[in-house]
């Protein structure tokens, strides 16, 4: 009777940790689907969902099951969905996040209970530095690469007084060390504006008041919508010319903005035009399955989950040794959208930053079209502090 | 001095906002002596009803004129529905009973529109600029809802003062059970009351569409500082609100202007952004307790 319940109990326990093997890899995705900016965090679930379908349900054959929720842009709120990921369904692979104050609240945390997040986006400058952890990997940029970008290309075309703004909050604050890492002139004007903020029409008045020969601003998502059609509004967008990062020129931001936008020259790493393979057969797919050109949160999304992907099918799923899986990331053995990736020492891109400019297509749309690249394998500045 | 002078158009901008969403607020809770916190979700009504039909058809007007009934229909279905039963309880039933409607509003429109705001075009024939004081070139949508601010102003002044309807609701809202004594249909007033309070804050959410975006939980940022306009102005008073809106939108554009400038002659330029914004928001609140003190009752207090 005994030796019979033993193995009855035996089977059961077996059964059961065949059950275990054959489960899908969960993914926690917490990311921003609500507010002005919704769509950043939409396109980069659509961007990521898009590799996991082209698998059929499997990332580098790996069966994978990704959880998305929405932090509304709260520190508080994402946090919350990171601990109900970690707790309730033992998540050990995150993703998603797209503002930097939300992934200040939740990243450092996550990475210190042996999870690996992979960031689609937000890259503060601080997990780039000192706060850089074995677990954490950015598979975009560090915040300042893409201002970065377009602080050279107005540099080298000789503007002199220029005007900066951005929002308050880290990847704000990032964003103009970025473009002074690169404009050294003069600066006509440092503005930071409520994260969130709608109406800029106090802030356009100091602005014209100033008199700059550009601005250089980053307002991602609807900030930056507004933005750009209250400078329209306004009469300053045949004066002075603006510039930023590709955040607040994306191909959804574009569309919604109309005609505001043309010929404004921003930094990117990616854009829809780049001239390989993988990214050819990308724009094409995503075009099939959502009826929208990507966007570049749509690129890192996809681009995450191929990086994903690829350790996964190093270790064949197995995510109990995780330093393994931790090693098989960052030999970043996929085929990145924007052609050459590698990751730095302190898991963050080392790749190339282009300028692309917004161009009206003959059916009377607006587009970005890459105009040239302005560095190649581009490091970013806190690689030097990261101690690992 | 240029500068000034536009912080200055920009306030009074704000100010028309405002004014338009506490004049009917203030009509409703001075008449009705009821706390309708979900006045901000007929702002949003409204903007919704705009931009939806503003995208369908690609005309401003068209999005205007659906907008409007729309927003006053849906006010006094609600009053109907919802504030009829509240008018007899105490102020903390209504303060539930309107809070729920937010939430109900919100989610309806989420549920209808999605999670995505939406973002509305100013009329083409409204996106320049003009140069109505040399050396300031304004946008001319903005000069447009100041205009009409002030049209909505006068011709609520000529509805009150000089028409039978105008001298009942200010006759409700100095006694209500006198003029029902005296006859007057009073359930059938506070219906268009409520309808008429709505209707102008659907068209503060109209014209508001295409200068913010129109998304789920709008009207609730708009609200508080419609709320301390009445109070300043003195509840009931529609003349208090035209006042005491201009006095709230200067004194947030302009702080909004002025302190971060003052705070970044000793600060590093984002901690005195961040502290002066803080600081800005909170000169409204501070502008409120200095008027409380001096007149408890609001600066034109309705007798009653």
């Amino acid at each position: 009777m005994k030796k019979k319940i033993a193995g009855i109990a035996g089977g059961f326990l077996l059964a059961l940790c065949g059950a275990v093997s054959a489960e899908p890899v969960k993914i926690g995705m917490v990311t921003t689907l609500s507010t002005k900016a919704g769509y950043l965090g939409e396109d980069i679930r659509d961007g990521f969902k898009l590799a996991i379908e082209q698998g059929a349900g499997k990332l580098g054959g790996v069966p994978v099951e990704l959880m998305v929720d929405d932090d509304g842009r709260k520190p508080g709120k994402g946090k919350q969905i990171a601990d109900r990921y970690m707790k309730r369904d033992k998540v050990k692979i995150m993703t998603g996040i797209v503002f930097s104050n939300v992934a200040m609240a939740v990243v450092p945390k996550v990475v210190r209970s042996d999870v690996v997040y992979i960031s689609p986006n937000a890259g503060p400058s601080a997990l780039a530095g000192k706060g850089c952890h074995e677990n954490y990997f950015n598979v975009a940029w560090q915040n300042d690469n893409l201002s970065e970008a377009a602080a050279k290309h107005v540099a080298e075309n000789g503007f002199k007084n220029v005007y900066m703004l951005a929002p308050n909050y880290p990847a704000g604050k990032d964003a103009i060390s970025g473009f002074k890492r690169f404009y050294k002139g003069k600066i006509a004007g440092e503005v930071y504006t409520k994260l969130g903020q709608s109406d800029y029409a106090g802030e356009l008045a100091v602005l014209r008041a100033a008199k700059p020969d550009a601005v250089l601003f980053f307002l991602p998502g609807g900030m930056g919508i507004n933005f750009i059609k209250q400078y329209a509004q306004a009469g300053l967008n045949t004066q002075i010319p603006l510039f930023g990062p590709a955040f607040s020129f994306d191909e959804r931001l574009l569309k919604a903005v109309g005609d505001a936008a043309v010929g404004v020259v921003n930094g990117s790493q990616w854009t829809h035009d780049l001239d390989n393979d993988a990214n050819k057969a990308f724009v094409a797919s995503f075009k099939k399955a959502y009826g929208r050109t990507p966007t570049l949160y749509a690129s890192q999304g996809f681009d995450a989950a191929n990086l994903i992907g690829s350790a996964l099918k190093a270790v064949n799923g197995d995510l109990s040794d995780l330093a393994a899986f931790r090693n098989a990331v960052r030999k970043a053995e996929f085929d990145s959208v924007r052609g050459a990736f590698k990751f730095g020492h302190n898991q963050h891109p080392v790749q190339d930053l282009y300028v692309r400019e917004v161009v009206k297509t003959a059916d009377g749309k607006t587009t970005n079209r890459t105009l040239n690249k302005v560095s190649e394998n581009h490091v970013d500045a806190y690689a030097s502090q990261c101690k690992m | 001095m240029l500068l000034f002078i536009e912080q200055i158009l920009n306030g009074l901008q704000l100010g028309i906002m405002l004014f338009l969403m506490s004049a009917g607020l203030t009509l409703i809770f001075g008449i009705m002596r009821i706390i309708n916190l979900a006045h901000g979700s007929f702002y949003m009504i409204g903007a919704y009803v705009a931009a939806t039909v503003a995208s369908y058809t690609g005309s401003f007007l068209l999005g205007l004129l659906a907008a409007l009934p729309a927003a006053a229909l849906s006010g006094m279905l609600v009053e109907l529905i919802v504030f009829r039963k509240l008018y007899n309880r105490d102020h903390l039933d209504q303060v539930l009973a309107t809070f729920g409607l937010i939430l109900f509003f919100n989610e309806l429109t989420r549920i209808i529109w999605g999670r995505q705001p939406l973002f509305m075009d100013v009329p083409s024939w409204l996106s320049h600029t003009v140069e109505l004081i040399p050396g300031i070139p304004y946008p001319s949508y903005r000069l447009a809802i100041i205009f009409v601010g002030i049209m909505v102003a006068l011709l609520l002044y000529l509805l009150f003062t000089r028409t039978r309807l105008g001298m009942q609701i200010r006759a409700g809202a100095a006694n209500r059970e006198m003029i029902a004594a005296l006859g007057v249909n009073i359930k059938l007033l506070n219906t268009l009351v409520f309808g008429l309070g709505t209707l102008l804050a659907g068209l503060a959410g109209i014209m508001a569409g295409p200068i913010l975006a129109v998304e789920a939980g709008m009207g609730e940022s708009i609200l508080i500082l419609t709320f301390v306009v009445i109070v300043i102005g003195g509840i009931g008073s529609i003349k208090g609100a035209m006042i005491a809106a201009i006095l709230v939108g200067l004194v947030d554009t302009l702080g909004g202007f002025l302190l971060p400038s003052l705070l970044r002659l000793f600060l590093p330029a984002a901690t005195a952004d961040g502290a002066g914004m803080s600081l800005a928001s909170m000169s409204v609140y501070i502008l409120m307790a200095v008027i409380l003190i001096w007149k408890p009752r609001g600066l034109f207090p309705v007798q009653g």
